[in-house]
């Protein structure tokens, strides 16, 4: 899993029957400690209602079909959490 | 998944027979502006994107969840079409 913050979302009506009703966010993935951005922004199905700037954490490839349990989901990116706080 | 827009297809009769009937579209991926970017995918297109629309793209193995791309090997899918994307202000 990877710690991203939200900075947008893309509103998609005409998509994959399963991935109806599913939000999309834009992330922008964080380094560890969640201050400084790293890499190109993703986008990512949110399966925790999460909202603008947000940071989150979230899960990639097949694996991020799983929050959803639905048949054909093809997902590279899910939103698997709030982050409260991060300790190092 | 990445945002990119479709800027071509490819077209190839010779392939490997699982391919068969599957559109093959050239997404080039764009930045927070919409501006393309020099990195692009062959992506199978599993909901009618036509020449320049804006489009989600799953890649990986998640790309093989799709009706049309089940079992197949196929490593990047176009599964959404773009209406609207917002970025908000820093």
């Amino acid at each position: 899993m990877n710690i991203a913050k939200v900075i947008g979302r893309v509103w998609a009506t005409q998509k994959l029957p399963d991935l109806e009703g599913l939000k999309f966010l834009v992330l922008q993935p964080m380094e560890g400690t969640g201050e400084a951005p790293v890499g190109d922004f993703i986008v990512a199905a949110d399966s925790q209602q999460a909202g603008p700037g947000d940071v989150v954490f979230y899960v990639t490839s097949k694996e991020a079909s799983f929050p959803f349990e639905r048949k054909y989901t093809a997902l590279d990116a899910a939103i698997v959490g709030h982050v409260d706080r991060i300790d190092t | 998944m990445f945002l990119g827009r479709v800027v071509g297809t490819v077209w190839a009769t010779k392939k490997d027979h699982k391919l068969e009937g599957l559109k093959f579209q050239i997404v080039k991926k764009v930045d927070q502006e919409l501006n393309l970017k020099p990195d692009f995918a062959i992506a199978v297109d599993s909901v009618g994107a036509g020449a320049g629309e804006l489009v989600l793209c799953a890649a990986g193995s998640s790309a093989r969840m799709t009706p049309i791309t089940q079992d197949k090997p196929v490593d990047t899918v176009i599964m959404a079409i773009v209406d609207q994307v917002d970025f908000d202000q820093p």
